[in-house]
């Protein structure tokens, strides 16, 4: 025995952050390029819009005011301090624009518009086209001096037009991304979580526990999820944690069967006999020994379902049964869209950005699947 | 008397397979004849080759990945390898016909024997309805089903494992093919089945005058059954001859370390002055059978049916009997895995009645190591984990550095190199694998070890090692083992008291020596001649 006292150190020796198996999937995943790329993009698109309010807002980023330095993007100032009356400043109006560049500076976001800011210097009745497709008078016209005027600048043209309530569609869009990508993340992780947990219980516990939860899944997803919606849209009033909750008491039941199997299947091994052997408890047995081979399924699944909540989430928006009104919603665009078919550049946009993010997430998706086939190491 | 023709000439065939890049050589120009009426075996350990040769002869492998860099097969003049898919079509299932491991999975489950057998009767000679049903009869007559009428309609999850293979042969000679391939046809069977199947065989093979290619890893089998011998290791033909000459005198060290791998030693002497272990009553593990509308029990699986057994310290028990008999569920009941009836006194305490929270404090104390070292180690966790899993809950007080020295002094005394430890079991050899789950048992440093046919996945010469690992440890630390096995060889170098197990009943208990010499009732000694001599009994008592 003499020889154990001089056995290597305690820590296992460094392999890089991955487990070989985890590495060859990230392998796998790579040399999938579309996935890969796709992943890639749709990680900046989303992390840029995570700062939105540093892109596009009605407010400076950074401000200036008689020696005193001011963050206007995160600390709401009352217009008293610049010598107005209102209890959140219009950074926007002249007035206080004036007064500022009088006493100091302003750093604005490249897209002085946030979601919900009305252009009120539009050249003609909302919805108005992208600047881009009209002439330079024309674009202008809406300002005090037109064309000559300071304001009329590509900071405050609107790229991609206005909505028929003269909000600039892109701010919206960028919001509306971010809304978007967060429920669907909120809603999948969520579901994610429940839905395992009640498929690794029916699995690993089969008998009674199984069969009756497997009828009441059963009875709980033939309920019509869109009626119930409607339902509690009429009593509570709907907003991005209520839709959340509601969504989640149905999507968490797609999980189920996938892990549900998985238990089942992985219950009987040797290897978990042994660790029963071992005087290990169920719970143990569960998230150590089980849980790993059902998250390969799970996370193949991840972006599918993930893609699917921002789908439904937009849908709701579209009927009008979604997000209260005035939120930046994807779903609300294509809704504009369809009753301004004369202002064709508010569905397109809703049209171009939806199909993006969700090719982004699809080709992200096989690659995920591919990445976790072991099959597919045979090339 | 001239020597019979050659019908199948293996010249410098070789096997590559590619993966991801790499090129791993796995048949190395390897030759061999078989003549007519000829049985040729290619003998090997797991890994060795020999079944990839096999299913070249037939072009079965995974092509494209797999690819012939040389060599040349020759079957009655004509060169498989280059015959296109429809030359090699005529010559599957009708000239060279081949049966597999496995007789679980290589029938269709939802085909019944009769469409299994009549689909390669017009397939190959164009024979269909009842002409094919009289042919199919006469087919299952010759490889002895018993009322073969009443087989035809059923599938193969209604028949046993011996029966399948049965009617796997009746496929594989319904064309009177010139050569037939068995690739480890009676692996997986209980080795009185075993030796049926042999002489089945054997029977068929004088009969029709076919030659015959048997793979197998057991030179038991070998011995008795073949009339050459070529020795596989790594890719290689070490050594062919006739298998006299072979066995009397083997010229390689490999065909050498081949023959004297068998599990060989006498168990330590009984000592009766020891302290009991475990001690059963009459312990039964029945399942009930619910039929009806109100799933009333109508009636009892009886798996284990009131057995009584007495385990002293530093002594083996080995259970044996064929597969379905009861050995493994007896295993689990007395470590209270599944419920039963029955006293179970453990270390002199009562643990029949006891849950899975109460059982704990005594769980390490006894100890199990499963038959599939492939399926007993968690493939997610690292050998240290595997190990330390034991220590984390019994032992929760101990530093991480104390547990890791646990651990390392365990894999070193398992005979593994400690610092291999955060390595995953994929990276590990069947016998090391076992090693570790070994290890995993005795680093809680258990009192009584239930062994579950801890050898049989094994290759002989690891099996051989195993015993001798397990031999050592209970000199060293005094345990009990309750070694279950169907493997009687395994069990004499191993046990000092045998119970022969059927159908959940003890047929025979007694010393081990008394058993094996002289076994009393009619069962045991089928048992112990399809062991030893792989003789088949007719009885009624052997199952088909």
């Amino acid at each position: 025995m003499s020889a154990v006292t001089d056995t290597p150190p305690v820590a296992p020796p460094r392999k890089g952050l991955l487990s070989p198996t985890n590495r060859r999937r990230w392998e796998n995943f790579r040399a999938n390029r579309r996935g890969y790329w796709s992943l890639w993009i749709f990680l900046v698109i989303f992390v840029l819009s995570l700062f939105a309010e540093f892109i596009a807002n009605d407010r400076p980023i950074l401000a200036s005011y008689k020696g005193e330095l001011l963050f206007p993007v995160v600390i709401d100032y009352p217009e008293e301090k610049f010598g107005g009356f209102l209890a959140e400043t219009d950074y926007r109006s002249d007035f206080i624009t004036d007064e500022i560049e009088a006493n100091g500076w302003m750093i604005w976001p490249p897209i002085r518009y946030s979601y919900s800011t009305t252009n009120s210097n539009i050249p003609h009745s909302a919805p108005t086209p992208p600047f881009w497709l009209m002439g330079g008078e024309e674009r202008c016209a809406g300002y005090p001096d037109g064309a000559a005027d300071p304001n009329c600048n590509w900071h405050n043209l609107n790229w991609l037009g206005t909505d028929d309530q003269a909000r600039d569609v892109l701010a919206r869009v960028i919001y509306g991304f971010r809304i978007s990508v967060l429920f669907g993340l909120a809603l999948t992780i969520c579901s994610a979580v429940v839905g395992v947990s009640a498929g690794a219980v029916q699995g690993y516990f089969g008998g009674w526990t199984d069969l009756l939860m497997q009828r009441f899944i059963e009875i709980w997803s033939s309920m019509p999820v869109l009626y119930i919606l409607l339902i509690i849209a009429a009593i509570l009033p709907p907003g991005f944690w209520i839709l959340l909750g509601i969504m989640l008491l149905f999507s968490w039941v797609g999980f189920v069967g996938v892990v549900r199997a998985e238990f089942l299947r992985a219950r009987n091994f040797e290897y978990v006999r042994a660790a029963r052997a071992l005087g290990v408890g169920n719970a143990t047995i569960m998230t150590r020994h089980l849980l790993p081979n059902a998250m390969v399924a799970t996370l193949t699944f991840l972006p599918f379902i993930l893609s699917g909540s921002i789908t439904t989430l937009t849908s709701l928006d579209f009927l009008g049964f979604g997000m209260p009104p005035g939120s930046p919603s994807l779903g609300e665009l294509i809704a504009q869209g369809k009753e301004n078919l004369q202002a064709p550049w508010l569905g397109l946009t809703a049209f171009v950005v939806m199909s993006l993010m969700l090719s982004l997430l699809i080709f992200v998706g096989e690659a995920t699947r591919d990445a976790f086939d072991p099959r597919k190491t045979f090339r | 008397m001239s020597a019979p023709e050659t019908i199948l000439s293996v010249r410098d065939l070789s096997v590559a397979f590619h993966q991801g890049g790499n090129t791993s050589l796995a048949v190395d120009r390897v030759s061999f004849d078989i003549r007519r009426g000829e049985v040729v075996a290619l003998v090997g350990e797991s890994g060795s080759g020999k079944s990839v040769t096999a299913n070249s002869i037939l072009k079965l492998l995974p092509y494209p990945a797999a690819s012939h860099p040389s060599g040349e097969i020759v079957f009655n003049g004509r060169d498989l390898l280059s015959a296109s898919d429809a030359e090699l079509r005529a010559v599957r299932g009708n000239d060279i016909t081949m049966i597999f491991q496995e007789p679980m999975t290589s029938l269709n489950p939802l085909h019944s024997i009769e469409r299994q057998i009549g689909e390669i009767l017009k397939l190959h000679q164009d024979i269909e309805g009842p002409a094919a049903r009289v042919k199919i009869l006469e087919l299952l007559n010759q490889v002895g089903i018993r009322e073969p009428e009443k087989r035809l309609a059923a599938y193969p999850h209604e028949l046993s494992g011996g029966q399948r293979q049965r009617v796997m042969i009746a496929m594989a000679l319904a064309n009177r093919p010139e050569l037939l391939i068995a690739d480890e046809p009676t692996t997986a069977l209980d080795v009185t089945v075993q030796a049926q199947i042999l002489e089945l065989l054997k029977n068929l093979k004088e009969e029709h005058g076919m030659s015959m290619l048997f793979i197998t890893h057991d030179l038991g089998i070998v011995r008795k059954f073949a009339d050459r011998v070529c020795v596989m290791t790594r890719g290689q033909i070490v050594e062919t001859g006739p298998v006299e000459e072979i066995f009397t005198n083997p010229q390689h060290a490999y065909t050498r370390h081949l023959l004297a791998a068998e599990p060989k030693g006498a168990p330590r002497p009984a000592d009766d002055s020891q302290p009991v272990v475990i001690e059963a009553e009459d312990v039964k593990v029945w399942f009930p059978i619910k039929a009806g509308f109100l799933r009333r029990v109508v009636e009892h699986v009886k798996a284990v049916d009131g057995i009584d057994l007495k385990l002293r310290a530093g002594h083996t028990l080995g259970v044996v009997g064929e597969s379905g008999s009861g050995k493994t569920t007896l295993g689990l009941a007395l470590t209270r895995l599944i419920s039963s009836k029955g006293r179970i006194a453990f270390v002199g305490q009562d643990i029949a009645g006891r849950t899975f929270a109460e059982m704990r404090p005594l769980r390490r104390r006894m100890q199990i190591v499963f038959q599939d070292p492939y399926g007993s180690l968690s493939p997610r966790m690292s050998v240290a984990d595997i190990v330390a899993e034991g220590l984390k809950i019994h032992e929760p007080s101990l530093s991480e550095a104390e547990r890791d020295h646990r651990v390392a002094a365990a894999l070193e005394e398992t005979g593994l190199d400690p610092s291999t430890r955060w390595r995953y079991p994929h990276e590990f050899s069947g016998g090391q694998r076992q090693r570790i789950a070994i290890a995993r048992a005795m680093v809680l440093k258990p009192e009584f070890v239930m062994l579950d046919e801890p050898t049989s996945a094994l290759d002989m010469s690891v099996q051989a090692q195993v015993v001798e690992l397990l031999r050592d440890l209970q000199a060293k630390h005094n345990l009990a083992y309750l070694f279950i096995s169907h493997d009687l060889k395994v069990v004499r170098a191993l046990a000092n008291d045998i119970i022969v197990m059927r159908s959940g009943r003890v047929v025979e208990k007694g010393p081990a020596n008394d058993i094996i010499e002289r076994p009393g009732e009619a069962y045991t000694k089928a048992l112990m001649a399809a062991a030893f001599n792989l003789e088949a009994v007719r009885s009624e008592t052997i199952s088909q």
